[in-house]
């Protein structure tokens, strides 16, 4: 069979939704080449439209940001800053009228798939729902387009896809390719990407890889390099985590992502076990007396 | 190019995209691989990741220099000054590795005392200069003594008319310093390279070279080429694992286009095409020309007998010399700008354009626009309604009044074309390794692929010929090809005619390859396709190589270099796609003879060891008496590391046994090239033909025997004209693909850079006063367009011998059709031919940028005038020469070594 | 009770409650979902090469009942392992996209419209054209020399073509039909 015998994650088949393992995304900018692979390859798979011809004049992303017409986007981000022991020009090695450094960062960005998803709690349909292998997917068929999950997604991901484009007023995002998953293949961006900056597996090797990379990086001069990962907050962890060199703001990535319905859920859920107690005392009771 | 050709024997990559993985440093100038060749960049990402440093020597930071990890800013043109430093630096600080250099180049070989370098006198001028002819008589190029088998050597590089010690004279001058004044690099970053480069070369380690059309594009390309060569041959870097010179080509099958080419000056393998000087009248003449006595070139009429077999059939017999008169003869430069000034003149009535865009993406495209209205007919054949279709439409010139719709006279037939998975058959990719796509879908509605196209054409011309002797060759076109129900003829029978057979059908070829008569004519084991339309046995059994091929019509074969492909096994080994190891053996087929890394000999020592295990890849078996090894050894298998000949034999037996480049008479690696280019033996620097900037080296400027294609609507500006004080230079996109007929039409693309631009830096946007995303417009001697600006720290002034000068960078993939429109580079651009490919200089060249919009309509010719007057003479820069005088040299080079690209 | 706990137990919330899931998770999937597979499963497919750049990219076509379905990288390619770049990654688009032309179109002298004619007289006229240029201006012999050749008519482009296309070209406009005018991409 085509492909039998490959050595990388990203082109062997797989059996992770048959066998229920948590899967997840590295994305590693130190690798990236800004190609926008990804975002066709997404977009050829997925059918999904374009996003409209528009140019920004901001370095070469034109895609702008995440949203319902585009699931991957690769950041361009132009900064004052050395990238690891690059030399750039002259000035990097002391010559030159003492130029700052300058560092060009390709980071294609994605749905984190949060283990606790502001878009999942925020659904009041049940079009949202978690995968076996730990993904968040939008259930088109069950999607009303009533948007709170919009508003609940810390990172600002999701989006309503406006007229006239097809499937208009649903709400889409990155479906982590579940279609190709069950049926054993890799999401299509990260098939594609030629630089396997975009890694896909199981979350727990990623993890081990990334801090691995971490290490790494640091080793060879990259000093900013660390993961973005967060854990420690009401996310409680994402299943596309990233290696980014220097903060996460500059790539418009909270520090510190909070899911919004997480207070609105305890309170759902409060509210929830009162209604079932008083319910179940009342079947009880009726169950005794009769 | 016959860079790589000149320098090596053939004018293909040396190597495999993979292999760049085991490089310990990669030198990537003259292209943006991570932009224009993103998944071949895996393999130098592969490298970098094993510890590799990655050089990116660019006049951008592009999203390779991103990756590297030191980018090399250099002024756009100076790719010979820079390279001819690193050669000095090499020479004087006895960096080279001497072992090779000594036994497997001509740095030992004597030149002739006539012969004298750019050096002496200063004035950029080889000896043999002809001013009248603008063209060099290159006798006293030669070696001395008597042809260029067996020279005369030095191995000590002692004698001072050695190829080593001219060469250590010609670059003495190209010091740290003048790199610096000439490139804009400074001595610290200069010496930063040269150690990396240094430092990963010798018998344990390797580096590598990718180069682009940042290099061919100019009007000194195949020499930088040869400086990138010759710079690898003092490393000792060619035919070892790692090492090499990836030229990285742009579209799909351009390696293909050049060995099966559609190009006037060769046919396929490189053999030339007859010239009508006078001096290849004959089959015997033209075979005395072009046989060279050593080499593998001694059996050039093998391969043109087997080639005018393939074309001819049994109409080519021994008795009418199989058919020579037959073939037309060339009578100057047919190259594309020069018939494009027939056209423009209206000589010209008839075009075929078929998978290309040039009312966009030629230079000059303004002028080519009009030059199209001036056709009787024109045929193009495209996926989609490109500019070259609807010029007579929708071009600027017709919105602008310029032309006008119902003045065209020009007929115009739009074939939809086949998509590439509608069709089969073989792309050669940029590292010589034919692969073959098979069919998915038929093509939807009247979609046809050209070779349905082709063949259709041909039987309907074939029909109509008469007994007029003009229509003797279409008569005896052996146009046999069987076809399927839609009329589409067999793509393998093709590649089976490419691949050659032995001519009489009724042969059978046995195991030793004898061939005997016996069995079913057409039908032995070995043949493919042996019935032609009629039904009748057409062609015997395969040939197993390029070996097997006679000069006395026994076999016919359509490209010599690529035998083997398709041979008697009856596997068409294009389509094979089993790949048994990192080379790739198993999947495609790379010529010659699936070799994935040429002159492979050179991996091993003079005396057959490998240099290091370390870089081990193909050896001399001592108990078995053969090369052996990783790959396909790229010399005579049985032929010892200690033979030498005795002078007295021809072709591979006159080759000594430590001497891996076969096809050159000498089987040495010409640092020096004695034959074969015609701007001069060693590569030496010019200032591109527009230039802000005047040759610190030389009292000539420009490459003296290249081609102005002077004109009034051709102009180039003088050195420092004031007018147009800014380098330019051009580049592709990732997300773009040449001229966009393949990327602007498609969506999922056209988002992705919707919109023409220009990069400049923030230093010249403030002294212009223009912010990001303004509209400015970019203007040079050929007309002005508007664009974007985007102002970035990724472009940056240079300081050129005490003077900042700026250089602006524009993609090229824009017109007026698609998704996304916009103005075309090409129209900025002069039409110029370098002297041994005629390719044009769009590099580097000089403009003035004006902030704001570009008029449209009629309003636009006014606007051009206040910044580009009309009037003047055609030829503005002192050394161009009026229209009518000589263009350089009269035609293209014949030599073996020049094969195009 | 045991009904009543069976009763109970078809109740979704108790559902939720026993699986300790809380309607977000297997169990809210609606049947298209659970339906989902890759539309390449079943496939038939053809091993191809890339069209756009030189670095030759093994390419997967599946396709169905004639139909192209999805093009992705071959995981097997020595040179691409699978990969792809944006431009390989659209060919899907390339041969699908709605401005692809699939019919013959004619341009009369002067006309301001394309005509669309039938593909068989369009070859047709395509040959006559051809035939009566190369009357007019094809060179049998000159000062002595044979020339068999026209400089009148001319070719570009191949760069993109099969060699195998490359290759009939030569033969039929060059070795045939004595055109030299034969030029492309390579030079240019």
């Amino acid at each position: 069979m085509i492909g039998e015998g490959i050595q990388s994650s990203n082109q062997r088949r797989h059996s992770f939704v048959k066998d229920h393992v948590e899967v997840g995304f590295f994305t590693d900018p130190s690798v990236c080449i800004g190609c926008k692979a990804c975002e066709v390859a997404c977009k050829e798979w997925n059918h999904v439209p374009d996003d409209g011809f528009t140019w920004s004049g901001n370095s070469y992303d034109n895609t702008g940001h995440l949203g319902a017409s585009t699931w991957r986007h690769v950041m361009f981000l132009e900064q004052d800053r050395q990238k690891g022991n690059q030399v750039v020009g002259a000035h990097s090695l002391g010559d030159g009228d003492g130029e700052d450094p300058f560092r060009w960062v390709f980071l294609s960005d994605v749905c984190k798939h949060c283990e606790d998803a502001g878009c999942l709690e925020a659904c009041p349909t049940g079009a949202i729902v978690r995968t076996e292998v730990g993904s968040v997917l939008v259930q088109n068929d069950v999607c009303n387009g009533c948007g709170y999950c919009v508003v609940s997604c810390p990172f600002g991901v999701i989006d309503r896809r406006p007229e006239p484009l097809p499937d208009a007023g649903g709400a889409f995002k990155c479906t982590f390719c579940y279609d190709r998953q069950k049926s054993g293949l890799v999401p299509a961006c990260a098939k594609v990407c030629p630089t396997e900056s975009i890694v896909f597996g199981r979350l727990d090797d990623l993890r081990v890889r990334g801090a691995e990379r971490v290490r790494q990086l640091q080793q060879k001069g990259y000093t900013d390099a660390q993961l973005y990962d967060p854990t420690e907050t009401s996310v409680r962890g994402i299943h596309a985590f990233f290696l980014i060199l220097g903060e996460p703001e500059a790539y418009g990535l909270p520090p510190k992502p909070q899911v919004p319905t997480i207070y609105l859920k305890s309170a759902w859920t409060s509210a929830f076990a009162t209604a079932i107690g008083s319910f179940i005392a009342t079947l009880l009771a009726f169950a005794f007396f009769s | 190019m016959p860079g790589l050709g000149t320098s090596f024997g053939r004018g293909g990559a040396t190597t495999a995209q993979q292999d760049l993985a085991n490089a310990d440093c990669i030198l990537i100038e003259g292209s943006s691989m991570a932009e224009a060749h993103p998944v071949g960049f895996r393999w130098v990402m592969k490298a970098k990741e094993r510890g590799a440093t990655i050089i990116h020597v660019d006049p951008r930071f592009s999203r390779t220099s991103a990756l590297a990890d030191i980018w090399v800013p250099i002024r756009a043109g100076g790719d010979i000054a820079f390279l001819g430093g690193l050669i000095r630096h090499i020479i004087e600080n006895n960096l080279f590795f001497r072992d090779y250099v000594v036994h497997f180049t001509n740095a030992s070989c004597i030149l002739r005392e006539d012969f004298r370098d750019t050096e002496e006198g200063g004035t950029g001028f080889f000896s043999g200069w002809n001013e009248q002819q603008r063209a060099y008589d290159k006798e006293s190029w030669l070696y001395q003594g008597d042809g260029l088998s067996f020279p005369e050597r030095d191995l000590t590089l002692q004698h001072p008319r050695c190829v080593f010690q001219v060469l250590r004279r010609h670059f003495s001058r190209y010091t740290p310093e003048m790199v610096e004044k000439i490139c804009g690099i400074s001595p610290t970053l200069f010496h930063k390279v040269a150690d990396t480069l240094v430092a990963a070369s010798g018998p344990d380690k390797t580096a590598a070279i990718c180069y682009a059309v940042g290099w061919t594009q100019q009007s000194k390309g195949v020499q930088i080429i040869r400086t990138a060569s010759m710079l690898q041959l003092l490393l000792g870097n060619i035919g070892r694992p790692g090492g090499g010179i990836l030229a990285l080509r742009g579209h799909a099958s351009i390696q293909g286009s050049t060995d099966v080419p559609t190009l006037y000056d060769i046919l396929p393998g490189y053999l030339p095409m007859p010239r009508a000087d006078g001096t290849e009248a004959t089959l015997r003449d033209y075979l005395a020309k072009q046989t060279k006595p050593t080499g593998l070139w001694h059996n050039t009429p093998a391969y043109f007998v087997s080639i005018l077999k393939a074309y001819y059939g049994k109409n080519a017999t021994a008795e009418n010399d199989f058919g020579y008169d037959w073939v037309p003869k060339v009578t100057g430069n047919h190259s594309y700008f020069e018939y494009l000034y027939d056209m423009a003149d209206g000589k010209m009535e008839g075009m075929f354009i078929m998978g290309q865009n040039p009312a966009v993406a030629a230079p000059n495209s303004r002028f080519e626009r009009a030059a199209l209205s001036k056709l009787k007919w024109l045929v193009i054949r495209d996926m989609v309604e490109i500019e070259s279709a609807s010029f007579w439409a929708d071009s600027p010139e017709v919105d602008r009044g310029e032309l006008k719709t119902e003045e065209i006279e020009t007929e115009v037939f739009f074939f939809p074309s086949a998509g590439h998975a509608e069709n089969d058959g073989t792309f050669t990719n940029t590292q010589r390794l034919l692969q073959w796509r098979q069919t998915a879908v038929r093509p939807p509605g009247d979609c046809r692929s050209d070779e349905w196209f082709m063949h259709q054409l041909a039987l309907r011309l074939i029909a109509k010929a008469s007994n007029d002797p003009m229509d003797e060759p279409l008569r005896a076109l052996d146009w046999w090809y069987p076809e399927d129900e839609t009329g589409m003829p067999h793509t393998e029978a093709v590649l089976a005619e490419i691949n050659g057979w032995h001519t009489d059908p009724a042969a059978a070829v046995g195991d030793r390859g004898a061939v005997a008569r016996v069995g079913d004519p057409g039908r032995n084991d070995g043949v493919i396709f042996g019935v032609d339309r009629n039904g009748k046995p057409h062609h015997g059994p395969q040939v197993a190589d390029y070996n097997e091929l006679k000069a006395d019509g026994s076999t016919a074969c359509g490209c010599w270099i690529y035998s083997g492909v398709f041979s008697r096994d009856g596997v068409n080994k294009a389509n094979a796609r089993q790949s048994k190891d990192y080379l790739g053996h198993g999947w495609g087929f790379s010529w010659p003879s699936d070799r994935r890394i040429i002159y492979n000999r050179a991996s091993a020592s003079p005396t057959g060891e490998p240099w290091s295990q370390r870089k081990k890849l193909v050896w001399w078996d001592q108990t078995q008496s053969k090369w052996t090894g990783v790959d396909v050894p790229d010399f005579p298998a049985g032929k010892a590391p200690g033979y030498r000949p005795t002078r007295q034999e021809k072709g591979l037996d006159a080759i000594p046994g430590d001497a891996p480049f076969m096809l050159h008479e000498d089987g040495l690696g010409w640092i020096y090239v004695p034959k074969g280019l015609h701007d001069g033996p060693f590569p030496t620097h010019y200032e591109p033909l527009e230039s802000p900037v005047r040759n610190f080296l030389y009292s000539r400027d420009t490459d003296p025997v290249v081609n102005w294609f002077t004109r009034q609507d051709n102009r180039f500006a003088p050195p420092g004209d004031q007018r147009f004080p800014y380098v330019l230079t051009t580049y592709r996109l990732t997300e773009h693909h040449t001229a966009g007929g393949m990327s602007r039409f498609l969506p999922h693309l056209a988002e992705l850079q919707p919109e023409m631009f220009a990069e400049i830096s923030p230093e010249l946007a403030a002294q212009l006063k223009i912010k990001n995303s303004d509209y400015i417009c970019i203007v040079t001697l050929r007309g002005a367009i508007e664009t974007r600006a985007l102002v970035s720290r990724r472009a940056r002034p240079l300081q050129i011998d005490g003077k900042t000068v700026h250089q602006i960078a524009l993609p090229f993939h824009w017109g007026t059709a698609g998704n996304v429109s916009g103005a075309a580079a090409n129209d900025l651009i002069p039409i110029s031919g370098e002297p041994n490919v005629t390719i044009m200089e769009s590099k580097a060249l000089a403009c003035n940028i004006v902030p704001g919009r570009l008029p449209r309509g009629p309003a636009f010719e006014d606007w051009l005038d206040r910044y580009v007057p009309r009037g003047g003479p055609p030829n503005l820069h002192p050394e161009q020469p009026p229209p009518g005088a000589p263009r350089g040299r009269v035609a293209a080079g014949h030599e073996h070594e020049s094969p195009i690209r | 009770m045991t009904s009543l706990t069976g009763l109970l137990g078809k109740w979704p919330l108790i559902r939720q409650i026993r699986e300790r899931a809380d309607g977000t998770g297997l169990e809210a999937m609606s049947d298209k979902t659970r339906a989902m597979h890759a539309r390449i499963d079943g496939a038939e497919v053809a091993r191809s090469v890339c069209p756009y750049c030189g670095v030759g990219c093994g390419q997967l076509v599946f396709h169905k009942d004639g139909k192209l379905i999805s093009i992705e990288g071959d995981p097997e390619s020595p040179i691409s392992q699978g990969n792809l770049c944006p431009k390989g990654a659209a060919s899907y688009q390339l041969l699908t996209h709605d401005r692809r032309v699939t019919k013959m179109k004619y341009r009369a002298p002067r006309a301001k419209e394309w005509t669309e004619i039938p593909l068989d007289r369009a070859m047709d006229m395509v040959a006559d054209r051809v035939w009566e240029s190369r009357k007019r201006t094809f060179v049998h012999k000159k000062n002595g020399a044979t020339l068999n050749h026209t400089t009148a008519i001319c070719h570009l482009g191949g760069a993109t073509l099969d060699i195998e296309e490359n290759y009939l070209i030569k033969k039929l406009f060059t070795l045939g039909l004595g055109m030299v005018c034969v030029s492309n991409q390579a030079r240019i």
